[in-house]
């Protein structure tokens, strides 16, 4: 392997039960229950929320998933894009708002 | 005539083993009936689709013969079994006898159903350059069922697909078909729409997708249709090549094994369909005749038009092979869209 996230690694995922099956089937468990039913919340708004979060963390796994299952449940690009600007303003109100902090600091430090 | 030919196709040795599925699974899926006579009368078409399984384009000159008209009208004469006849291709439209086989299967009483792609009415002949502006008119005055294909409802994703301003042309000769009351409640003129995925990926619900559907065309541009039918990308030909090229074959294809589902195989078209291509030979499906797999009865005997029995086409095993994934995965996937509501 010459790169870190190497795309036909997804196909790995359920190799995270080596060593802690147990642990792992729960966890696909709770997945399965979250993401591949429709619930309070449609499977396709599941796909749009799992698709912003897969950018917020930068995880090229999540995207290339979550890009075909908004697919699969019928979003549009437009929506797809959507979500990825509420990902993005998240992190820059996020980023933002700690400038309170900051000013509440300066306003401490400045005589 | 001559009798038919012997069957050409070699089955391929793949990893993606439909045959052995269905054994694994025991599950047996013999022909139930054949109720719908499909009738690809032309590979010519007006479009160059990316995922056209049928390769159709404006430079095909396969056609049906007007013997070959004719046997399948005598076909659906004698067998008031065979209660529907599905006219695909290409386009059609663009065969010089289409408008004669219409008009004659309406006349025996059958339900006709035609696989129009909309476009036709705005390009026309594309060697001829005759008008095909009248079809609308047309199959009101016949009472067809017109099914179109419209990948989406917003441009994008159909341009990606049909080919650039496919789109606007669609929504054109959709808005054609309304004035003459197709899709509109009440008027008894069938209009509904095929969806399939732009990619190696496989359709949302049909149900919710239809909602999107009839929402976005009423909104955008007033359009109306009855219902939307949802079907799954084959990995054949054109598309193949593409998934291939751009190294997704295999990752689609495990992609449709893993969504084998055994409520979608019992449903599978085959079942109550044969295919007939433009030289009179049976097929149990569209697909299946694009790939020169012909349907065989129970002495591996080729099916012909030309020597029509109802009985032997009735007791042929249907033939299977890797792209058979594709009609059994998820909800199921038929000319008629879903097979389940899975």
């Amino acid at each position: 392997m010459s790169n870190y996230f190497e795309s036909e690694d997804l196909k790995k995922f359920g190799d995270i039960g080596q060593h802690a099956k147990a642990l792992a089937d729960d966890f696909f468990k709770y997945y399965g229950d979250v993401t591949g039913t429709d619930g309070a919340l449609t499977r396709r708004e599941k796909a749009l929320i799992a698709l912003a979060v897969s950018h917020a963390q930068k995880c090229p796994y999540c995207i290339d998933a979550y890009t075909t299952q908004c697919l699969e449940t019928g979003a549009n690009p437009e929506q797809m894009m959507e979500a990825v600007h509420v990902a993005a303003v998240m992190q820059a109100g996020i980023t933002l708002v700690h400038s309170v902090q900051m000013q509440n600091h300066l306003k401490k430090l400045v005589l | 005539m001559s009798s038919p030919s012997p069957i050409r196709f070699v089955r391929e040795r793949s990893r993606f083993d439909f045959d052995g599925e269905l054994r694994k699974r025991r599950i047996d899926l013999p022909p139930l009936a054949v109720d719908t006579l499909q009738v690809n009368v032309t590979k010519l078409c007006n479009q160059v689709c990316r995922h056209c399984h049928v390769d159709a384009s404006p430079s095909r000159t396969e056609a049906m013969s007007r013997e070959g008209i004719e046997k399948c009208l005598e076909i659906l004469a004698a067998h008031e079994q065979i209660t529907k006849l599905d006219i695909t291709g290409g386009a059609p439209e663009l065969h010089p006898y289409f408008n004669a086989f219409v008009e004659r299967a309406v006349a025996l009483g059958k339900h006709v159903m035609v696989r129009h792609n909309l476009t036709v009415q705005l390009d026309g002949h594309p060697v001829t350059k005759e008008s095909r502006a009248y079809l609308p008119e047309f199959f009101a005055r016949n009472r067809v069922e017109v099914i179109s294909s419209l990948p989406y409802y917003q441009e994008f994703f159909t341009d990606a697909q049909r080919g650039s301003g496919a789109f606007r042309k669609s929504i054109e000769a959709l808005r054609r078909l309304n004035v003459q009351g197709y899709g509109v409640e009440g008027s008894g003129l069938v209009l509904n729409l095929v969806y399939n995925p732009v990619g190696p990926y496989l359709p949302a619900p049909q149900a919710s997708l239809e909602a999107d559907y009839k929402r976005s065309l009423k909104e955008a541009f007033g359009l109306v249709f009855n219902s939307l039918y949802t079907i799954t990308n084959m990995p054949i030909n054109r598309f193949r090549l593409h998934l291939e090229k751009s190294g997704q074959y295999d990752a689609y294809m495990e992609k449709l094994l893993a969504a084998f589902n055994p409520g979608a195989a019992q449903g599978v078209m085959c079942r109550s369909l044969i295919s007939v291509g433009h030289d009179g030979r049976i097929y149990d499906c569209d697909f299946n005749q694009m790939l020169e797999i012909d349907a065989a009865d129970a002495h591996d005997r080729s099916l012909s038009i030309f020597d029509f029995d109802f009985d032997r086409v009735l007791g042929r095993a249907i033939r299977f092979e890797s792209h058979c994934f594709a009609c059994t995965a998820g909800a199921g996937s038929s000319c008629g869209g879903a097979t389940t509501s899975a």
